[in-house]
């Protein structure tokens, strides 16, 4: 756990935006900019990517950030990096502490398996990246979504080996801010999941906010 | 504690030597047998899986771990495609743990760690790394970059403790197995190189045994299907893909 809070103002954003649950969003975020993700209500989980903007090849790696870092869990300090070994940003504030990057994306095919076979019709995060990806992020397909970061998720392992998901220990306006080392592509789903306390049951939107190079 | 499947036949389909450094691939037909043995101690074996009918479906790291509730691999789990599907049941493990979630060596971390050891001046002993090996093999399969994920390190142990940090765990007797059984056609992709944790100077990776023989298919009570309720209902959306 490592709290920081930032003093970037929010009036001074150069975009601000609202993300509600069960939708997505992709934005080209440049060298220098910071982004802020705001939990607005409470125990949301948030699905999110990073790609090189000029190489989406070169995309965020779970298992090489862990690695490189020898943690499971991102807070601030935390180097992102790259498939490529790059750092694509650093997390520089966290007023949450802890993120998951073992969890995932839902996906209709998962929550089958994890659920009922029955719940296949459910929206999920692997839908919202896959449109978001066909809409905006051309010539991107499903084989370019890795493992994801859950921004506000608590996914705590033990030493013997085991995995929940956990009550989240995010909180309203909790917020975490991340540096941009270079260009990169955020790809977000703000989680429509019902199944896991994971959203506290009830997702919630989420606020967007970019401030340019200091 | 060490278990081996009784209920596969010993018809061996085949059976070689991976050389430390190695690569290899191939498609593990349903209801084969594969059998990783790190014959001295001490291997690593990186490993990526993907459905040989349709690549664009592979093994999920996250789907695998959060559908058992498990943060590594033994005997009794599966790994789970991005699609609900169970690419490979694990039917015999005396290791007791492989690990999913520190990835692999990357050409530029083993330069740094074990000096450039090339082709030039060490001929085939020459220092190949995780990553060119499976880009090596994947490309084989009109696969690239693109498609190379979170991968599973068998024989590797790496615990996380109560505050997320990481340590790796030697493991260094002889004669270690693991057995995975194909559920789907499986295109199973190995690197036999050093895991980036190892603390170990020296490049010298170990031989690894690998079997592959025809087993029965999994009964209805099967220890794999029915470890958790997660895995009979991955189990079922396997059969509907075969129905």
């Amino acid at each position: 756990m490592a709290l920081k809070e930032s003093t970037l103002e929010p009036s001074r954003a150069s975009f601000d935006q609202i993300v509600e649950s069960g939708c997505g969003f992709s934005r080209t975020i440049r060298r220098g900019e910071t982004l802020r993700i705001i939990d607005l209500e409470g125990n949301q989980a948030v699905d999110t990517l990073f790609f090189d903007a000029h190489d989406p090849t070169d995309r965020y790696s779970a298992p090489d950030t862990i690695r490189e870092q020898g943690n499971i869990y991102l807070t601030t300090g935390t180097r992102l990096i790259s498939s490529e070994g790059n750092v694509l940003l650093t997390i520089v504030a966290d007023t949450c502490g802890r993120h998951d990057t073992l969890g995932g994306a839902c996906a209709a095919e998962s929550n089958q398996v994890r659920y009922a076979l029955e719940k296949k019709y459910m929206h999920n995060c692997r839908d919202t990246f896959l449109l978001e990806i066909q809409e905006h992020l051309q010539p991107l397909t499903k084989r370019d979504i890795p493992a994801n970061i859950n921004f506000f998720m608590n996914v705590p392992v033990t030493p013997e080996g085991g995995l929940t998901f956990e009550d989240g220990i995010s909180g309203s306006g909790r917020y975490v801010e991340l540096l941009a080392e270079r260009d990169v592509t955020v790809l977000i789903s703000n989680c429509p999941q019902l199944n896991n306390p994971c959203n506290a049951y009830n997702p919630t939107p989420v606020r967007v906010l970019v401030w340019g190079a200091a | 504690m060490p278990t081996e499947s009784n209920a596969v036949e010993p018809r061996a389909v085949s059976s070689e030597t991976l050389r430390g450094g190695q690569m290899w691939s191939r498609v593990l037909r349903r209801g084969e047998v594969l059998k990783l043995t790190d014959v001295e101690g001490g291997a690593s074996v990186a490993a990526l899986l993907f459905n040989a009918e349709q690549p664009l479906e592979r093994y999920n790291m996250p789907d695998t771990l959060k559908a058992q509730h498990i943060a590594r691999l033994t005997a009794g789990n599966v790994l789970y495609s991005d699609m609900g599907r169970v690419l490979c049941s694990v039917i015999g493990d005396s290791a007791g743990w492989h690990d999913t979630i520190t990835g692999h060596l990357r050409a530029d971390a083993s330069r740094a760690k074990y000096g450039a050891g090339t082709y030039q001046a060490k001929r085939n002993d020459f220092y190949r790394n995780t990553r060119d090996n499976f880009l090596i093999e994947l490309a084989k399969h009109g696969l690239s970059r693109r498609d190379l994920h979170a991968n599973v390190n068998f024989f590797v142990k790496v615990v996380a403790d109560g505050e997320g940090n990481l340590r790796w765990v030697p493991r260094t007797s002889p004669g270690a197995f693991v057995e995975l059984r194909a559920e789907l056609n499986v295109l199973l992709v190995l690197s036999n190189t050093p895991h980036p944790l190892d603390p170990s100077p020296e490049y010298a990776p170990k031989p690894v045994r690998v079997d592959v023989r025809r087993g029965p298919a999994p009964a209805p009570s099967d220890p794999c299907r029915t470890s958790c309720p997660e895995n009979e209902r991955g189990f079922t959306l396997t059969d509907h893909y075969f129905a």
